[in-house]
């Protein structure tokens, strides 16, 4: 009985696209985000140059400059490299710290959370406060400094990010599972002999994922734009990596000279981030009736 | 309401343990000996560091270690920063006001935009006022504000030179700190022309740090009101004859402000992270730049108070917003 409740009902995907295609700036997103991926993973195919080849003779060189390797289309930077090719590249970066940072800190977050909401008590006042102190620092500054402490690079980064992402799973599903854990299926689901761990994560998560679904859209663009904001502090990933925060941290210093060092990475994040976003306010007209139509 | 508050502050006890927990634990577990690493590079006799060891207690049980680090952590002595050699509390305060005028700044800047923005948008629904101002929101909340800051700096302060690009003040003035916010020394010096170099060093920060704070606070206000305008009283308002302005204007917005009160509330840890990205990008003087610097020189001491203190200055705010909250919404107040 419960593996039923547990599997998609048909039709429910088709409903769930018939509001979520009402939406045209999530459809749009969606194709953003595709394109993106499609990019990230072929990109030897799109990039017209390896991204850590310098060419000596083309320092700084605004775009649509040729070359004598070829054509620079949104030019090149201090030293030499292809920005176009070097943004191909760390498209794979932006969207790797995102989905490792979302399945790490929804993983984590879930199981926790499950285990405040279900057997209360002390657990879950432990966990609690545990989440509140978490909360109680500045995501980044919490970020920066455990990466201070792990050392900088890009896998601390993620680390740190997963962590401060963490505590709003944990509260989003703690509260999904209060409001369930009482239901008439569930207690069903228990009568018929379901253990505690069948309980929680068959019979229970199943009807906990609306919110955990968008949330996990939200901080999907979160990640990015911490990793970013870590890798333009000297703190994320190290160069010569080409992660779309670090390449601004590079450029820093020819903001004068040279604007297009400056603006086409940070049109890459925002692109990024504005796609996921659109996407994730579809998500939650589709998924969140209370939400819905306002 | 008094009881609301005081299991409010209930609270708020094991959190502030368990975030001096975090700070305590922070020293212990970088890498390195702390001894060694307070002598730096030039090394130190097994005497010394014998002394020094028993000096800072790093000799004894974790667990007293803790116990001492909380007793000064509550009289007040939150360590010595290694690299000025200063206490950390006056070092923190010292800077703390700088922040706070960005962050003041950055709040009204949102607010003053932001609430009409979403006012307007709810009331004009699906008008291209509203389509234009949900997507700018949209852009605004997606935007990374360390290039937000590069791209303001190149265009206002490089090729229009309409703004500086860093600190508060321009360094021809000096006149006596008073109450540490520049736009009000500025203006007790009585200098010609400082209040205006003190704003127009505000202006991009303000901008910057405000950017996201701005499009919450309109994409809140908007929904709020959404909400609001389709309730009974509206209609009833209406019905009487008021003209429409009253009704948004004093009916429906008091309203839809309750939720977006707790937004900008909840704003202010979003602050904090955006300080340390703006007044880095700007050469602010304020706890944001100060942490980041004491991060890059190792001053771990500094690190761990500012930890402590920045995380006591965000528990005490949300306490405010959700006394205020209490105080609009009985249902809060008496929930467990």
């Amino acid at each position: 009985m419960t593996a039923v409740s547990a599997s998609v009902r048909p039709g429910r995907l088709k409903e769930f696209w018939r509001y979520f295609s009402e939406n045209h700036g999530a459809v749009a997103g969606l194709v953003l985000f595709v394109a993106l991926v499609i990019v990230a993973v072929a990109a030897p195919v799109f990039a017209p140059f390896d991204p850590d080849q310098q060419f000596r003779d083309a320092l700084l060189m605004p775009p649509l400059t040729r070359g004598s390797e070829g054509l620079f289309l949104i030019g090149t930077d201090a030293l030499g490299r292809d920005i176009l090719s070097r943004l191909i590249f760390g498209a794979r970066f932006s969207l790797f710290i995102g989905v490792v940072v979302v399945s790490v800190s929804l993983i984590g977050g879930v199981i926790i959370g499950m285990f405040a909401g279900f057997f209360r008590g002390w657990i879950d006042t432990v966990i609690m406060r545990v989440m509140d102190i978490i909360l109680a620092f500045p995501s980044l500054l919490l970020a920066l400094t455990l990466v201070a402490i792990l050392g900088p690079g890009l896998t601390n980064a993620m680390i740190a990010i997963a962590i401060v992402a963490q505590p709003h799973y944990v509260r989003l599903t703690r509260a999904a599972v209060l409001t369930e854990r009482n239901r008439d299926y569930v207690t069903a689901a228990r009568v018929s002999g379901a253990g505690p761990l069948w309980l929680m994560f068959v019979t229970i998560l199943p009807n906990c994922m609306a919110p955990l679904i968008v949330q996990a859209a939200l901080s999907f663009s979160g990640a990015i734009l911490d990793a970013a904001a870590l890798g333009f502090l000297g703190m994320g990933a190290q160069p010569p990596t080409p992660e779309w925060g670090t390449m601004l941290a590079e450029a820093r210093e020819f903001i004068t000279r040279a604007w297009w060092v400056v603006t086409f990475p940070g049109l890459a994040i925002l692109i990024t981030v504005l796609a996921i976003n659109l996407m994730g306010d579809g998500l939650r007209d589709a998924l969140d009736p209370k939400l819905k139509r306002s | 309401m008094f009881g609301f508050i005081l299991r409010r502050l209930g609270l708020l006890i094991p959190t502030f343990i368990g975030v001096s927990l975090v700070a305590f634990f922070f020293i212990r577990l970088l890498p390195g000996d702390p001894v060694l690493l307070m002598a730096g590079e030039r090394g130190i006799s097994p005497a010394r560091y014998a002394e020094l060891m028993s000096r800072f207690g790093f000799d004894l049980p974790l667990w007293r270690q803790f116990l001492s680090y909380f007793n000064s952590l509550l009289h007040g002595d939150f360590g010595t920063s290694i690299s000025t050699k200063k206490p950390i509390f006056t070092e923190f305060f010292t800077l703390f006001p700088a922040t706070l005028e960005l962050s003041f700044c950055a709040v009204i800047f949102a607010v003053v935009l932001g609430v009409p923005a979403g006012v307007i948008a709810a009331v004009k629904r699906n008008s291209w006022f509203d389509h234009t101002a949900m997507a700018t929101a949209l852009v605004g909340y997606s935007m990374p504000i360390f290039w937000w800051a590069l791209l303001l700096i190149i265009v206002f302060s490089g090729m229009l030179g309409w703004t500086p690009v860093s600190g508060r003040i321009s360094l021809t003035f000096f006149f006596p700190k008073v109450t540490g916010f520049m736009l009000i020394d500025s203006l007790l010096s009585g200098k010609a022309g400082a209040f205006r170099s003190a704003a127009s060093h505000l202006i991009l920060p303000t901008i910057v740090l405000g950017t996201i704070p701005l499009a919450v606070i309109a994409r809140q206000t908007r929904s709020a009101m959404l909400e609001v305008l389709g309730e009974d009283y509206i209609r009833t308002a209406k019905a009487k004859g008021l003209s429409p302005f009253r009704v948004v204007a004093v009916h429906a917005l008091r309203n839809a402000l309750i939720p977006v009160i707790t937004t900008i509330g909840l704003q202010i840890g979003v602050l904090m992270a955006g300080a340390i990205l703006t007044e880095t990008i700007f050469s602010w003087p304020g706890i944001g730049k100060w942490m980041v610097d004491s991060i890059f020189r190792r001053d771990y001491p500094a690190v761990q108070g500012g930890l402590v203190l920045i995380a006591l200055i965000v528990m005490a705010v949300n306490l405010v917003v959700d006394m205020l909250y209490g105080l609009v919404n009985p249902k809060i107040r008496h929930q467990r």
